[in-house]
């Protein structure tokens, strides 16, 4: 077995996600990143090495390495791409991955799934655990391999007992640059959204997964999380926080419609991702928080921060601004001196106790 | 006793205004996140603003008359009823009663039907409200979080009822007994009188109903009426709370030893029933 001080094997490290787990972990591993892409700027302690994971030369670098760790990442979603592509460059080039990591003893590996692979269902329990089945490629076809991947690494655990297998499976991430469904949906200039379905929905900053992999890959951990994010918000409250416009869109013409997007290439979602905003799909993050160590840090505004156009963000502090806002200070004081007190005020306080939603999208 | 705590009496309009709405609400123990909602997706803001009209209807559509609502203990525990109707509204009602004139308000989960999720609108009414899905993980969570689940265990078989066989109890299922030993839950029995004649079904069409992929399709003579045929008659409600019943055993023994037990819970509602229907004079008033 590889020591923990041996580098670490990072694929898909040229993805916006991946860039982040980088400059997370290079401080305290050495890192040899595995992707087709070009890197840009290499931070030290890191090397890059542009193979393809289904090609021999990937096995060399397992090889010459001796690495403790693997962190999966290179797992490519594309609905553009052909079935084969998928197939092959996720399921084989995982399986490849598995099999190297078994033969040149490395000690831990973490690989980044989707906790969207339970699937959105009519009527199913809130708050799925991880032993949940993986339903979802029932009604999205288009991550069948996906879910091909949680399966083999899963059935990684029981072949090779001594190896730390770590399976994340987040709610939806949401990060500014990543190019996943999520994130794009809430960069969208105008959001549409079904009318009448207002599903819970979780959601995790892209920070705190990078969090999750670093807790992940502590010595000794094992098994399947869901990571999850700040407690699950109402749909609509979401997108109103956005300030954006939102389209409504009666759900029965939803799919027909967005197959038709999709086809004339007009939208890149495609319309099996409705169900997402139809559906709930919520998960249960404490086997995660109690095994791992891991909590969310960032907060629902944190999320939304990250979305918001740009004249809708919360002012800088710029010299004009402060005086600006000082003086509306001496005005609403100078009026509240003038006003003379109510003779009777309520004895019970304000009975607006109730209104809970933070006060104004300022 | 403050102010706040105090149930008003009906008759007073109190049940549909807005301000005492609110003020039973702030009353309750919800645990809210950052979002404003509870894990369930239950917005006590949203639900102060339905309020008032379910409130109206209570007082004075259906004109509920509650017995013994103090009987629903505080902490966890399972309200097992009498289901009919047509449309949910005897749920509606338990709910608004135990909300509206318990000394200490409380909110009960109803357990609803999966299809309800397909349907725009109704299916965030419901939850907003405080509503879930009655799958058995759902209601242990809820159970756990110290909650009140309201379970109707002849299910469709019981709201789908025809005329003729109005007060008559179907078969009740064993989950809630399950589920009640495995979490130590004490059970509540409870009696509706008055829905069974809100929608009177002659006969329910099953096969259009597969067609149309709804889960029945009953015939009342009111449909003559058009749409306003789907408003439930005014008929007076009047709900029984009987005392908590608390049973000990094995939460997986044989269908047999827990049919038992689930038969002395459905004893107690058969008799609730039977008190209900020697007292009223009248089923609309």
């Amino acid at each position: 077995m590889n020591k923990p001080d041996a580098p670490i094997i990072m694929t898909g490290i040229a993805g916006n996600l991946g860039r982040l787990v980088m400059s997370r972990l290079h401080r305290h591993h050495k890192i040899i990143g595995i992707d087709r892409r070009p890197l840009g700027t290499i931070p030290p302690g890191v090397q890059h090495e542009q193979v393809d994971m289904r090609r021999k030369k990937a096995q060399d670098i397992f090889r010459k390495s001796r690495a403790y760790g693997v962190v999966h990442l290179g797992i490519m979603h594309d609905p553009r791409m052909s079935d084969k592509e998928h197939y092959t460059w996720n399921v084989v080039g995982t399986e490849n991955l598995l099999d190297y990591c078994a033969q040149y003893g490395v000690k831990k590996v973490v690989m980044l799934s989707s906790a969207n692979n339970y699937g959105p269902m009519a009527g199913s329990s809130a708050y799925l655990d991880e032993d949940t089945p993986l339903l979802g490629s029932f009604a999205f076809p288009g991550i069948r391999d996906l879910v091909a991947v949680d399966r083999a690494v899963s059935s990684f655990f029981w072949k090779h007992p001594e190896i730390e297998t770590v399976i994340l499976r987040p709610v939806h991430i949401a990060g500014a640059r990543l190019k996943n469904a999520p994130s794009n949906y809430l960069r969208l200039k105008a959001i549409p959204h079904l009318l009448g379905f207002d599903p819970l929905v979780q959601l995790v900053h892209e920070l705190d997964v990078v969090d999750a992999i670093a807790h992940a890959l502590k010595p000794g951990v094992r098994g399947i999380f869901n990571i999850v994010g700040p407690p699950a918000i109402p749909l609509s409250k979401l997108l109103h926080q956005l300030g954006k416009p939102l389209v409504p869109v009666p759900h029965i013409f939803a799919k027909p419609l967005w197959q038709t997007f999709y086809n004339l290439r007009l939208s890149s979602f495609p319309a099996p991702e409705w169900d997402f905003l139809r559906y709930e799909l919520l998960v249960d993050g404490e086997r995660a928080k109690r095994e791992l160590g891991y909590e969310p840090r960032r907060s629902t505004r944190d999320i939304i921060n990250l979305f918001r156009p740009a004249e809708a963000m919360e002012p800088e502090f710029t010299p004009s601004a402060a005086l600006g806002a000082l003086s509306a200070l001496t005005k609403s004081v100078k009026k509240r001196m003038a006003q003379k007190p109510e003779p009777h005020a309520p004895p019970h306080g304000p009975v607006d106790k109730l209104d809970l939603e933070p006060s104004g999208d300022e | 006793m403050n102010d706040t705590a105090l149930v008003r009496r009906r008759g007073s309009g109190a049940f549909s205004s807005r301000d005492y709405i609110r003020r039973r609400f702030r009353d309750i123990p919800t645990r809210l996140n950052e979002n404003g909602v509870d894990q369930f997706g239950f917005d006590p803001e949203f639900a102060a603003k339905a309020g008032p009209y379910m409130g109206w209807v209570y007082e004075n559509y259906f004109r509920v008359e509650q017995h013994g609502v103090d009987n629903v203990p505080d902490g966890r525990c399972l309200l097992i009823s009498n289901h009919s109707g047509q449309l949910p509204f005897d749920a509606g009602m338990i709910t608004m009663a135990v909300f509206l004139e318990r000394t200490k308000p409380r909110i009960c989960r109803a357990m609803i039907e999966k299809f309800v999720t397909d349907l725009p609108f109704v299916s965030y009414f419901m939850e907003r409200c405080g509503q879930l899905i009655g799958t058995p993980d759902n209601c242990r969570r809820v159970l756990e979080a110290e909650e009140a689940i309201l379970v109707f265990p002849e299910g469709v078989r019981g709201i789908n009822k025809l005329f003729h066989e109005r007060y008559q109890l179907k078969n009740f299922g064993l989950g809630f007994m399950r589920l009640a030993l495995e979490t130590k839950t004490p059970i509540l029995p409870v009696g509706v009188i008055g829905a069974e004649e809100q929608a009177p079904s002659l006969a329910n069409l099953k096969k259009v109903a597969k067609l149309f992929g709804l889960p029945a399709l009953p015939i009342t003579p009111t449909l003559l009426l058009g749409p306003l045929g789907l408003l439930p008659l005014p008929t007076k409600y009047r709900i029984y709370f009987g005392e908590p019943m608390m049973f000990e055993g094995d939460p997986n023994d044989e269908d047999e030893a827990i049919e038992q037990k689930v038969q002395q819970v459905k004893g107690a509602v058969k008799q609730l029933l039977e008190r209900g229907l020697r007292e009223r004079k009248h089923i609309f008033w």
